[in-house]
């Protein structure tokens, strides 16, 4: 619950603002992070903004998140292939 | 990124082969129970090296008095409850949210859609679970400060939202002493701040170390406690520079507290700690619905057979409750440690064979 995904502002609309993390665009609040601006990548939770990051942190987590998507993938698999134990 | 783990590595096994005891570290947040897992760090460290998993599962701690009061809520037919999903099947005396099978049930990805909820069915009145620590309380204040400014009677929460730092207080402070040092949740701390750690290194001199959750970032965390017992000294330190400051975000601080004030109340396993619970001010009493639908307070209260409390205070790990993989799994959890995708239960049946 308490984990948190980069994402880049693509607008701002006084608190709300439009995100853009790999590809999926939410709606988002930034009004726990007022000094943001469109371009700038921050860590969202549960639909706010929580700080602001940098484009290599961001790149790392995102990065892990594909890295999870895949495990669990091959997990799922393995898992369903003749109940295997991993 | 290799050379920095292997580097973490040797500086682990070096700084634990100094000490001639065992070394037990809890990861206060559930998150770092499964990355650990995932990224089969266990298996990386010496013999000598404990891990613990904490009380960092917001779903995990939060009291079963406070699941069967949501549970009793959700059978109302006036009532339209907001969840966020991970509570959806931790089980309570009526069953579980999920097996109630209504459709005034709704989970929620954030608290706006609860108060959209609120504004789309004005015949109803819309109960927000709130639960969950430092990060998600900060949504939960915003919605009852948007509801008030906008005139929206038919929204209340039921607060269960609790503080980090006196959990690990009363950890250290009563139950036990197995607690050498904490690896402190990465998103929580980007809200509190390292510095907020201060008091428990200065009252209880043990290391608490800040850490995000790739495997590099917590073995280096892990690197730099294991130095910090071996040297004998403790202090507050952060490996994670990119997202948390010694100060934190002083915004969403201000916020929870326009809204909410510590109190006391129950948290599994651990009891009743005070001011760990976090209830709304009297100036936003009207959306509090234990006092919308005229409850004194949530009971606290055990439930039998499972052993969350203990698994969560560090006292014994998951395998060693006598119900875990036989009558309790992920898919038949018994209770919220196996629920959680985070709890420490979850993780160990899904990685730890
Ligand atoms: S294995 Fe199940 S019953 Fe045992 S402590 Fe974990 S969640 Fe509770």
């Amino acid at each position: 619950m308490c984990l948190a995904v980069p994402a880049r502002i693509i607008e701002i609309n006084v608190d709300k603002a439009v995100a853009d993390a790999m590809g999926n665009r939410w709606n988002i609040r930034i009004t726990l992070t007022p000094d943001i601006e469109v371009g700038d990548i921050v860590l969202i939770h549960a639909g706010y903004a929580i700080t602001k990051v940098d484009e290599e942190e961001a790149q790392k987590t995102w990065e892990l998140f594909e890295e999870i998507a895949r495990f669990e993938d091959q997990r799922q698999k393995a898992q369903e292939g003749g109940g295997a134990d991993a | 990124m290799l050379e920095r783990i292997e580097k973490a590595r040797k500086a682990i096994a070096g700084a634990c082969r100094k000490v001639d005891k065992p070394i037990q570290v809890m990861e206060v947040c559930g998150t770092h129970t499964v990355a650990i897992f995932r990224h089969g760090i266990r298996s990386l460290l010496p013999k000598n090296l404990k891990l613990l998993s904490g009380p960092g599962c917001p779903v995990c701690v939060t009291d079963q008095g406070y699941i069967d009061v949501i549970l009793e809520l959700a059978q109302r037919d006036d009532v339209i409850l907001a969840t966020y999903g991970d509570m959806m099947r931790v089980p309570g005396k009526a069953g579980s949210l999920e097996s109630l099978h209504r459709s005034t049930i709704k989970v929620v990805l954030s608290t706006d859609d609860a108060l959209t909820l609120a504004q789309k069915h004005p015949d109803k009145i819309v109960v927000f679970a709130a639960v969950g620590f430092e990060t998600t309380t900060p949504p939960s204040a915003v919605a009852v400060a948007d509801a008030a400014k906008e005139g929206v009677k038919n929204f209340c929460i039921l607060s269960g939202h609790k503080l980090v730092v006196p959990a690990m207080q009363a950890l250290l402070g009563a139950k036990n002493d197995k607690i050498d040092a904490f690896l402190c949740p990465g998103h929580v701390s980007v809200i509190l701040g390292s510095d907020a750690y201060k008091p428990v290194v200065e009252q209880f001199k043990r290391p608490c170390v800040v850490a995000g959750f790739e495997a590099v970032q917590i073995l280096e965390g892990l690197a730099n406690i294991c130095e910090q017992v071996a040297e004998g000294t403790a202090r507050v330190d952060s490996i994670y520079g990119a997202a948390v400051t010694p100060q934190g975000n002083a915004t969403a601080r201000k916020i929870i507290a326009e809204a909410f004030e510590p109190c006391d109340g129950a948290w599994r396993g651990l009891g009743v700690i005070p001011g760990a619970t976090l209830r709304l001010k009297e100036k936003y009493s009207r959306f509090d619905a234990l006092k919308r639908f005229g409850m004194e307070e949530i009971p606290a209260e055990e439930l039998g057979g499972c052993q969350c409390g203990r698994v969560l205070c560090g006292l014994i790990d998951p395998p060693q409750c006598p119900l875990f993989g036989r009558t309790c799994t992920p898919d038949a959890p018994i209770g919220p440690c196996m629920v959680s995708t985070e709890g420490a239960c979850s993780a160990w049946y899904k990685y730890g064979k």
